[in-house]
């Protein structure tokens, strides 16, 4: 049913085909370097996986990706509603301690917040 | 392309065990349940018609994204209205629609209009449920229950029978755990053996659910937790068929008397398991987006004949 595409030939050929929007999307990958408490969402992916911070910063996740996604505390603590393209949600940590969060939609995402 | 996965594992096997399915770019599947057990019929307007006008019809549809706009679909809704059109069009009139869910794609009130006014054009009954994108609603699912949820239990799940075939839909895209996958929970389970206790093993059995029962691809989380439990509940049954959407693309397996069957979005494609760093809305040439899209229709023959299943594309 499927044909399985060599990656790389793949790649070329969407490359070929979308020139245009290729160039788009690169200039799009340019723009403001990731700031230091800053969480972003790219791929389905937490970045960084583990991020430290001292107690009292507010960290900001910010969705990239053209699917939405949300924030959830394991323990509850904290939940963002559904981060559309470029949403983004902000949660001041108070307090020490060690909180593993996940997407709700794709738990699959996971990721950790170290309050020192 | 016509040849596919479930060609190949017909050899040996008897035709009432096996799930034939035949593709094609665009529109959808015709499932055609002969005995209970799917199989595909041909073309829709062709071979399909022919056969399905002894046996019963329906459509499944999936993941519709309606208010998706980015650039592998910037008109979700526009594709949508495409696949109703060709619904309307059909030769022999299908009794009803399931939809796997992902209706919307963020769960606005004006999402779900949309959907409701274009799926309303088919003059056909549609049993939803739920995908992981009906549910972000501010409280969590309740504009899904409030539109569709009526008869349902707990998060939406139910069942129903039509033309001696027992369905099932489930809801597997709540309360999901970190680092898991789908979850149907105790609750739902606890239902479903409820549901299926007393009937008999000859009842063909039609199960559906957005995300796949079974554990497709766990890196992308194409998978249910707690699935096998339900596929445990099923087994005893001489004919079970399980329909999902979520990963907008064509997958069939077949295990025994079990049919597995994934559906085609109306809104953009997927990436095959892997091939990918993420398994985001594929881009593919807005010529060729239209072969990815489709629908899929089912056909169930009266007597010990297999379930016939046909996927069409919008292109085609």
């Amino acid at each position: 049913m499927r044909k399985f595409v060599n990656p790389s030939r793949r790649a070329v050929l969407i490359a070929l085909l979308l020139g245009p929007i290729a160039g788009a999307c690169l200039a799009y990958g340019a723009r403001a370097a990731q700031a230091p408490n800053e969480v972003v969402i790219d791929n389905f992916t937490f970045g960084p996986h583990d991020l430290t911070v001292p107690a009292g910063t507010t960290v900001k996740w910010v969705n990239h990706d053209d699917i939405p996604h949300t924030v959830i505390a394991s323990d509850k603590s904290f939940r963002s509603k559904a981060l559309d393209t470029d949403d983004s949600y902000s949660f001041t940590f108070t307090g020490p301690g060690t909180f593993s969060y996940f997407c709700g939609l794709h738990p699959q995402m996971t990721g950790t917040i170290i309050v020192k | 392309m016509a040849k596919t996965a479930a060609d190949d594992q017909i050899k040996g096997v008897g035709r009432r065990d096996v799930l034939e399915c035949m593709v094609w770019a665009g529109t959808g599947v015709l499932w055609t349940v002969s005995g209970g057990v799917p199989h595909s019929i041909g073309l829709i307007g062709e071979a399909a018609a022919a056969e399905a006008v002894s046996g019963f019809t329906f459509l499944q549809m999936s993941d519709s994204h309606i208010g998706f706009d980015k650039a592998a679909n910037p008109d979700a809704l526009g594709t949508l209205r495409e696949a109703v059109a060709k619904v309307k069009a059909m030769p022999v009139k299908p009794s009803f629609i399931i939809h796997t869910g992902d209706i919307t794609h963020l769960s606005r009130p004006a999402e779900f209009d949309n959907a409701d006014k274009v799926f309303g054009e088919t003059g056909l009954q549609v049993h939803w449920v739920p995908g992981e994108h009906d549910i972000i609603d501010e409280d969590r699912g309740k504009a899904y229950l409030d539109r569709y949820g009526k008869g349902a239990k707990g998060a939406g799940w139910y069942s129903y029978d039509d033309h001696g075939v027992h369905f099932i839909g489930l809801v597997n895209v709540v309360d999901l755990k970190a680092g898991g996958l789908g979850n149907l929970g105790a609750e739902q389970l606890a239902w479903l053996e409820a549901d299926l206790k007393g009937r008999s093993n000859s009842t063909p059995i039609v199960v559906f659910s957005h995300i796949p029962l079974y554990v497709l691809y766990r890196e992308w989380g194409w998978g249910t937790d707690d699935g096998q439990r339900a596929l445990d509940l099923l087994k005893r049954f001489g004919s079970v068929t399980v329909l999902n959407g979520h990963i907008h693309q064509l997958a069939q397996k077949v295990e025994g008397k079990m049919t597995f069957h994934t559906a085609l979005s109306t809104a953009f494609p997927q990436p095959a398991p892997g091939s990918a760093p993420s398994p985001g809305p594929m881009l593919v040439p807005a010529d060729q987006l239209r072969s990815k899209l489709g629908l899929s229709t089912v056909t169930v023959m009266q007597g010990n004949k297999p379930l016939a299943i046909i996927d069409k594309t919008l292109a085609g």
